[in-house]
């Protein structure tokens, strides 16, 4: 259709035609290449992470759902029981079973079930850890901004200063401060805060970047210094977007923190863990609710709570 | 410039007095959030009980540790006979089966003197001598007992039975009655390329060069290259070939359940956006969909892949999967209601069908934005990855946490560390790169 009417018009306009019908097959033949580069990079990655699994994919497919026989509880009211700690109707003694051994007791035959108290102290890590973040990423994030840095070595050691924070792995964190302060949730705080520094402040200078200057400039003029010009012209206009990324890594922390928990650290995540490798169904089906239940109301509420802050802009979930 | 007389000033004031006056909540809300967060910091410091934690810390070993992250200690010990000082080197010592390092020296009276930066320790069989922090210390063995001759400085500790000298960085001296324990410390990684059980093991690098250009075969079965490789490879006690190939598990993790994430997130997202979905109850449903693939966390589909799967990179690959089509799917669906109506109705107005208007119209608009994304969050995974490896989910974080559970390994921690760290610039410079050259700029992701 095109090429027929490109065929009776003028030389030019046939010209301009076959260069971009070149440019045309160029890009093809370039997207061509990229999607056979990955195609061939992914069947080299699925050959690569099956051999070296413990069971092969094809061997363990027909066992994918082998989980259900343990996870289906006796008696779907277990399930209940466990999440409240109120004793089972299968109550032999077992570990599988003993649902009302954890109960937390506050006050004469008051008692926090155990599961919500790990998953409170699971949220407090991440509460500590987010807010110890914020707190210093704020002025790190000022400091790293190149349109705000006091210094240009100052900027560019912030900025080295995140990124290795960013990078570094948590797990080694942990495992450190694990040896030094005892196993527990304290090593988890420091391993999430440290990460999340490094993850919010990226964001916090990207920000810091992007304000509108003159208020800067206006409040400059006028005399202020640094700090003064920090407080009065950028803060208010970046910290609706910081307290929104903050909560979105409020929401990423909650999910670090339970990971952290697996491997040690105490809360949630540690009871889990053992919950499936020993393959209790009830246990595992009410912590499996329990944080669910928790992470959506978490995401709920820190969108609620964005959109108060910043209204409908969309704020990318990163890192 | 017109001046503001106070009967004007007034009088503006007036007019625009709900903008000039907060709410009361408003005005005092910064001081409310800075109080309620102080409040919950006291609480937590309770709730964490940090006093007693602080104070039980055990900051010496933040120092150990640390220390032996850049160097490794060799501990020769002396054993103090009737006829003679015969040294004994622990088995796995850094120096191999048979030392004879420089710095033990061997005094023409049979004591041995081992140089301590400008001081030293002195054993002999009768006792020893330790000249270190400017001070002169002769510790006398002939009792049966080790009896420090004057006062004992503040670096040492003296026990019933022995005597402990603190050197600092450069180690330490464990003296009893009949043996000298010597500990003393070199900066470096030893052997990192040949342990010592290798042919190649205390060559020089001139020397090994020699041998793997143009030596004799050391070993008739293969080239004096391919074993210098396989020694290296398979070196003992830093494991390279382990340790790469476990680095590259969790690359891979981070790039099948990326990429799966992606194809699968892709058409739902189309299904999920508000202004794109066929039907909106099963759009909303999706939707759901993916909240419950992000909620129930990479932490639990690793637990019940690496059971389904056995411990390895597929169970990781499988969680990322799952937990990147929700985390995808949902940004792509944001993507996706955020796109502009006018090319869409323009195509449309030509009478092109559904498929084509979002390939002509809602592609150009997303697409660069869903690839940014998606390299952002395959870097962000590899990270992630490294951590989901410890409950056996594969990569690289398996091997960091039994490094370092053992508390002895914290060279090969570093190693580790060091090599993610190198493997996460390299993917975050390429990636922002990548990023940079598909959405023109590149501010916010």
């Amino acid at each position: 259709m095109v090429s027929s009417a490109v065929s009776h018009a003028s030389p030019v306009v046939h010209a301009v035609h076959t260069q971009w019908s070149r440019m045309i097959a160029t890009r093809r033949l370039y997207t061509g290449l990229g999607l056979l580069l990955l195609a061939y990079a992914f069947v080299a990655s699925v050959q690569f992470a099956d051999e070296s699994n413990a069971g092969h994919f094809f061997d363990r497919l027909p066992h994918l759902f082998d989980f259900t026989s343990w996870l289906m509880p006796r008696e779907w009211s277990d399930v209940w029981r466990a999440l409240f700690d109120l004793p089972s109707l299968h109550d032999t003694g077992t570990e599988e079973y003993n649902f009302d051994v954890g109960r937390v007791y506050v006050w004469g035959s008051v008692y926090i079930p155990e599961y919500f108290e790990l998953m409170f102290v699971t949220l407090n890590v991440a509460l500590v850890a987010t807010l110890i973040s914020f707190f210093v990423a704020v002025p790190l994030s000022l400091l790293a901004a190149q349109n705000l840095s006091p210094s240009r070595p100052l900027c560019f050691m912030a900025r080295r200063v995140l990124e290795f924070l960013r990078a570094f792995p948590t797990i080694v964190i942990a495992g450190l401060f694990a040896a030094v302060l005892s196993i527990g949730p304290v090593a988890a705080i420091i391993a999430v805060s440290l990460h999340a520094i490094g993850a919010i402040g990226k964001q916090f200078y990207e920000v810091a970047e992007n304000i509108d200057m003159k208020a800067h400039e206006g409040v400059g003029a006028v005399g202020a210094n640094w700090f003064e010009r920090m407080r009065f012209a950028v803060l208010p206009q970046v910290l609706p977007n910081y307290l929104s990324y903050g909560l979105l890594r409020f929401e990423i922390n909650v999910r670090s923190s339970t990971i952290l928990g697996a491997v040690g650290a105490g809360g949630i995540g540690e009871e889990l863990k053992l919950s499936i490798s020993r393959g209790f169904g009830a246990k595992t089906l009410a912590m499996m609710l329990l944080l669910f239940l928790t992470v959506v109301a978490v995401d709920q509420f820190s969108a609620w709570l964005r959109r108060r802050l910043i209204g409908d802009e969309i704020i990318h979930q990163h890192v | 410039m017109s001046q503001i007389n106070a009967a004007h000033r007034q009088e503006i004031e007036a007019r625009h007095a709900h903008l000039l006056k907060d709410k009361p909540l408003q005005r005092f809300m910064p001081l409310i959030v800075l109080i309620a967060t102080l409040l919950y910091g006291l609480y937590a410091i309770w709730f964490f009980d940090i006093p007693r934690i602080v104070s039980e810390a055990q900051w010496v070993r933040m120092g150990l540790y640390l220390r032996q992250w850049v160097s490794y200690d060799v501990q020769p010990e002396f054993r103090l006979g009737k006829d003679g000082i015969t040294i004994r080197y622990p088995r796995f010592s850094p120096l191999g089966d048979d030392p004879h390092p420089d710095w033990v020296i061997n005094r023409p009276d049979g004591s041995k003197f081992i140089p301590f930066g400008s001081g030293g320790v002195t054993v002999a069989t009768t006792g020893t001598t330790i000249v270190a922090r400017g001070e002169t210390v002769h510790i006398d063995v002939t009792s049966g007992k080790p009896v420090i001759q004057g006062k004992a400085p503040s670096w040492m500790t003296v026990y019933d039975e022995d005597v402990l000298a603190d050197l600092g960085f450069a180690g330490d001296v464990s003296l009893s009655a009949d043996r000298v324990k010597v500990r003393k410390r070199f900066f470096g990684w030893p052997n990192f390329l040949f342990d010592t059980g290798s042919p190649f093991f205390g060559k020089s690098y001139g020397e090994t060069a020699r041998l793997i250009l143009s030596g004799e075969r050391l070993d008739p079965s293969q080239s004096n290259l391919s074993l210098a490789f396989d020694n290296i490879w398979n070196n003992a006690t830093w494991q390279h070939g382990d340790v790469w190939i476990k680095l590259a598990q969790t690359v891979v993790m981070a790039f099948l359940g990326t990429l799966l994430g992606a194809l699968l997130a892709f058409p739902l997202a189309f299904v999920a956006a508000r202004n794109t979905s066929p039907n909106r109850f099963f759009g909303s449903c999706i939707k759901r969909f993916f909240d419950f693939l992000r909620s129930m966390d990479l932490l639990i589909w690793s637990l019940f892949l690496t059971r389904a799967f056995g411990p390895g990179p597929l169970a990781g690959s499988g969680a990322i999967f799952l937990t990147e089509t929700g985390t995808l799917g949902k940004v792509y669906a944001e993507g996706l209601e955020n796109i502009d109506r006018k090319p869409g109705e323009g195509v449309q107005s030509t009478g092109a069908s559904t498929l084509l208007t979002h390939r002509y119209a809602t592609m150009p608009q997303v697409a660069p934005v869903m690839a940014g994304q998606t390299l952002y969050q395959w870097e962000s995974n590899i990270r992630e990855a490294a951590t989901i490896g410890a409950v056996g989910a594969g990569g690289i974080g398996l091997k960091l946490w039994e490094a370092m559970r053992t508390n002895s390994n914290w060279a090969n921690v570093a190693y580790m560390v060091l090599l993610t760290l190198l493997v996460t610039f390299l993917f975050d410079v390429a990636s922002s790169r990548l990023r940079q050259k598909l959405m023109g700029t590149d501010h916010r992701a």
